[in-house]
């Protein structure tokens, strides 16, 4: 039976724990009867935090402490456990400046592991607190789009159609308010004669009640009421006007005019919704701007629009889900072939769920990413543990005479382990203060990383997080000290005095496991980063169908690309030109419904749209056919070129290029006859599957240009191209871009990806090295008798060297022998099945990683045991 | 050592078992303090002080009944001893004699 208004059993046992037996049961009848007082007078959250608080007070001095086996025989244990816990401190500040070497190792290896988890903390702490700022954010829910046409995969949008905000708004009872959201408003923002570029949101009037956006100037109610409203941000309106009391002044885009009728306090950065400025969503309502993805208000036009619902307070998601569900199974009846589902995502899942298609703002890592983070901190910080726990049992025997020294003289097992625990915790706190300014440095250094990671992280420090710290340094002392204070607390007080050479290889064993998974760890970073870098180099480079070589390609913005081609053309080292509605293989998507023979088979295609000179221009190689020819803007376009898939997708011709010439293809309604046939190409980027695609022609399909270019002294070509633009367009600086270095941009995330585990390999690396030294410089030390007595009967040096150092290397090899196939699975199995055309792994790089490491590891082993070969046997034996 | 001293808080802790006469035990008391003077107080506290006034003999206890709010815990039974009221007296009678000699009314210094 569970009764609510129990307060949490363990501080019950803490108390039983803490006093003595004949006072246990009052104190605790006390507790309990507060306990019920205070949940009725403040709550019950509130009631366990005083309950809480007044349980652990107890552990204050108390006039009588509690009977056990130690008090009584020496009673004296319990009255001075501070004064001992003093010592222990002043203990450990002397053993840690004794040893320098041994306290420079651990701090060192410490303090940089622990600011790569400070910095994972501050980054998990702002991701949790994501959309924390908005007042009803327990109340907000998303609609997100389920999206299936017969036969092919589901796909998953954080959009939804506008028909299903307005159908959820009119007849889906339990929702409280809906707010509409539009993606894409964007335009050059005229005002007088300066012209700025602006991008933002269309927003429904609801907006601002159910977000937590608070209006400088405006009223949140009406602002976004009437069309062509505007509401900018404090930014935005200082960028545009320079000021923020702009309230009822015009802006034009394009020919429409546009009234600011509210300011806004800028866009917290930890907000999933990002935007300039805000447009009454009545505005888009009335232009009904046709994307191709059908009516405006249609069931299936669910790429645009985003629906936020507010429910009331105490309302309930499911019966709201339940409704949807409804509504959706009777929208889907009119359709065929395709299945579209509404489903509610609550705010914070928005943020830490899943990742969907259409993302309306910057998307955050998910669940999984993060425990990624959390995984690889972790190692790194446990690496920094095992040198902790190496060296301390290393040198177990200077220490364990201290250990029976105090055994003797009366210490407990327990005191043994807190004393040697509250080494490690001092030793993990001083780190703590030099991890926090390398953190410091380190947040400037990834928060320039990427140029996204400065928009979504704030990595503000506060009071809660710097108490994370303490705990973390807290727990990382005691991981670290935790096998080091059982060896110690275990150790025969007698045995140390009886026989000086205590077992002190006792725990060989267990060090040597913990320095082969340091190795193994180090060894499976440093490989990854390797072939990271080679797949990425290798998607740089990938033949993608199609040449990118010396293109540069030119956002049109709007300009004729006529014209501009002209202007081009007098360039003396431009080529050719051809102009194309989007540049393939960057991850930029158009797509549409085709249909061959049969009416109801109908699949979605990847469409791009080009003039005759783009398929020569980049060298595609044609199966059958031949390219578009030149054509007046008046003829209306008939004619397509397809690719591979196009005919395996739907059996053209028997699936030869040749005999699927002539056949006619409805492309978006449209009748269409295939002219050529190329060979399969990336349009998508290289995780992709190559999916069916087909170019459609028009002489001026907008988007960009795409100059070829034969010179070699690009900064010149670079400079008349900029020239010949700007007899052209005035107002707009010229958008150019190398097609390479594009590629090269689309794929940045694996470049960002690759540099952060590029970064811990390398801490990794490092701290598994000074961790070796730490042993080989203490192995040595503790054999210099031995090797000198080696010497004097005889012993080369080589033979010497070789005698030290072959227990390390093995311990390495056996590292390199569980980490090479770890990856190696890992790389094969998981990451590279992402990648649907890849390079496959190579034996060298592989095998560089381990080189790398073990050179290391050999420059310091043979460092140390060169030294100690060399010693002559006379300085160490001559006292014996 | 001579004369005993309470502290502050000791004293409001005998004065508040005195009073209760018979229903002193420890989170009674707690709850007393807290809302005579309004300020928190934590039951350890209470209980420490309970268990130094014992000591010092100026309070004596006994293991009372069972009551079911308790979840049928007992209580430990605080009462003044006749040494706790001398002790309190003395106080009481210094306070006393103390304010005996403060000009009425009462005004702060007007140097």
């Amino acid at each position: 039976m569970k009764n609510t208004n129990q307060p949490p059993f363990w501080l019950d046992r803490f108390l039983q724990w803490r006093l003595p037996d004949d006072q246990f049961e009052e104190v605790q009848g006390d507790m309990h009867e507060l306990y019920s007082q205070w949940v009725k007078d403040v709550g019950k959250r509130k009631a366990s935090w005083l309950y809480l608080l007044n349980t652990l007070t107890f552990l204050r001095p108390l006039p009588k402490g509690k009977e056990n086996h130690y008090s009584t025989h020496r009673p004296y244990l319990q009255a001075n456990f501070l004064d001992m816990l003093f010592n222990y401190l002043i203990i450990a500040l002397r053993n840690l400046t004794r040893q320098k070497a041994f306290s420079f190792i651990n701090i060192f290896g410490l303090a940089i592991s622990m600011s790569v988890g400070l910095l994972i903390i501050t980054m998990i702490s702002d991701t949790f607190s994501l959309d924390d700022f908005h007042q009803k954010k327990d109340r907000i829910y998303r609609v997100i789009t389920t999206d299936q046409f017969a036969g092919q995969p589901e796909m998953h949008l954080a959009s939804s159609s506008v028909k299903a905000g307005k159908q959820i708004k009119e007849t889906v009872a339990g929702v409280e308010l809906v707010a509409l959201l539009r993606r894409g408003f964007g335009g050059e923002a005229i005002i007088k004669d300066t012209r700025i570029s602006l991008s933002g949101l269309w927003a429904s009037e609801s907006f601002f009640e159910v977000f937590t956006f608070p209006l400088l100037q405006g009223d949140p109610v009406t602002a976004l009421k009437e069309p062509y409203s505007l509401v900018l941000t404090e930014k935005t309106a200082k960028k545009l006007f320079g000021r923020v009391d702009v309230l009822g002044q015009q802006i034009q885009f394009d020919t429409l005019i546009y009234i600011v009728t509210g300011v806004m306090k800028d866009v917290p950065k930890l907000s999933h919704l990002q935007f300039e400025a805000l447009v009454s969503f009545a505005t888009v309502e009335l232009q009904k701007p046709d994307t191709g993805d059908g009516d405006f208000f249609a069931w299936e036009n669910i790429f645009m629009n985003y629906a936020y619902l507010l429910l009331p307070p105490n309302g309930n998601p499911e019966a709201v889900q339940a409704n949807l569900n409804q509504l959706s199974a009777a929208q889907n009846a009119r359709i065929t072939n395709r299945k579209i589902t509404l489903s509610l995502q609550s705010l914070k899942e928005i943020s830490s769920g899943e990742s969907l298609v259409n993302p309306i703002g910057p998307t955050y890592f998910n669940n999984a990413a993060r425990w990624v983070l959390v995984g690889l901190a972790l190692i790194v910080m446990l690496s920094a543990c095992f040198n902790y726990t190496n060296l301390s049992i290393a040198r177990a025997l200077r220490r364990s005479k201290e250990v029976g020294i105090r055994k003797m003289i009366g210490a407990a097992k327990s005191q043994v382990l807190v004393q040697f625990i509250t080494e490690a915790i001092v030793i993990a706190l001083v780190a703590l203060v030099f991890s926090f300014l390398l953190f410091l440095l380190l947040r400037i250094q990834f928060l320039s990383l990427a140029a996204q990671a400065a928009d979504l992280f704030k990595l503000e420090l506060s009071t809660r997080l710097i108490g994370y710290f303490v705990a973390l340094a807290i727990l990382v002392g005691i991981t670290a000290g935790i096998l080091p204070a059982l060896f110690f607390s275990r150790i025969n007080a007698i045995q140390v005095f009886k026989n000086a050479s205590l077992k002190l290889f006792y725990h060989v064993a267990l060090r040597k496991i913990l320095i082969v998974v340091q190795y193994t760890f180090s060894l499976i970073f440093i490989t990854t980063t390797i072939i990271g870098y080679n797949q990425y180099r290798s998607f740089l480079a990938y033949d993608l169908g199609f040449s990118t070589e010396n293109i540069l390609n030119i956002r049109l913005q709007g300009n004729s690309s006529k014209l501009l081609k002209n202007e081009l053309a007098q360039v003396p080292t431009v080529q050719n030109v051809s102009t194309s509605l989007l540049v393939s293989s960057l991850g930029n998507l158009y797509g549409g419904s085709m249909k061959y023979k049969d009416p109801v088979d109908s699949a979605n295609v990847w469409i791009n749209i080009v003039d005759e000179q783009y398929l020569p221009l980049h060298q595609h190689t044609f199966l059958a056919g031949k390219n578009f020819s030149a054509k007046a803007n008046a003829i209306s376009e008939d004619e397509v070129i397809v690719n591979e898939q196009v005919l395996n997708r739907f059996n053209i011709g028997k699936r030869v290029p040749e005999q699927a010439l002539g056949e006619a293809l409805t492309v978006k309604g449209k009748k269409l006859t295939i002219i050529g046939v190329v060979k399969d190409f990336h349009y998508g980027t290289l995780d992709k599957n190559i999916e069916p695609t087909i170019l459609r022609y028009s002489n001026e399909p907008g988007g960009y240009l795409n100059v070829k270019i034969l010179s070699s002294d690009l900064p010149a070509t670079m400079e008349s191209i900029e020239a010949a633009c700007s007899n052209i367009d005035q107002v707009h600086p010229l958008e150019a871009n190398f097609y390479d270095d594009q590629i090269e941009q689309a794929y940045s995330q694996y470049s960002v990806m690759i540099k952060i585990i590029g970064f811990l390999a390398f801490l990794a690396i490092s701290i598994a090295s000074v961790g070796l030294f730490g042993m080989v410089v203490y192995s040595t030390e503790t054999r210099l008798k031995e090797l000198s007595i080696r010497k004097v009967l005889g012993a080369s040096e080589f033979s010497l060297i070789y005698h030290l150092s072959k227990g390390f290397f093995i311990l390495l090899l056996i590292a390199a022998f569980i980490a090479l196939p770890l990856t190696y699975l890992f790389f094969n199995q998981v990451i590279l099945r992402e990648f649907v055309y890849h390079q496959p792994i190579g034996i060298g790089e592989l095998f560089s990683g381990v080189g790398v490491v073990m050179l290391l590891a050999i420059s310091m082993i043979g460092s140390q045991t060169l030294k100690a070969a060399q010693n002559n046997p006379v300085n160490v034996l001559r006292n014996e | 050592m001579g004369k005993l001293y309470l502290g502050e808080f000791e004293e409001l802790v005998l004065l508040t078992v005195a009073h209760l006469q018979g229903e002193a035990y420890g989170a009674a008391i707690m709850q007393d303090i807290q809302q005579r003077t309004g300020r928190m107080v934590i039951l350890s506290a209470v209980h420490v002080v309970l268990y130094r006034l014992e000591e010092k003999g100026l309070v004596t206890s006994v293991v009372g009944g069972v009551t079911a709010e308790r979840g049928g815990r007992r209580k430990r039974i605080f009462t003044i001893s006749a040494y706790g009221i001398t002790i309190l007296s003395e106080i009481r009678q210094v306070r006393e004699e103390l304010w005996q000699l403060i000009p009425k009314p009462l005004r702060p210094s007007t140097l």
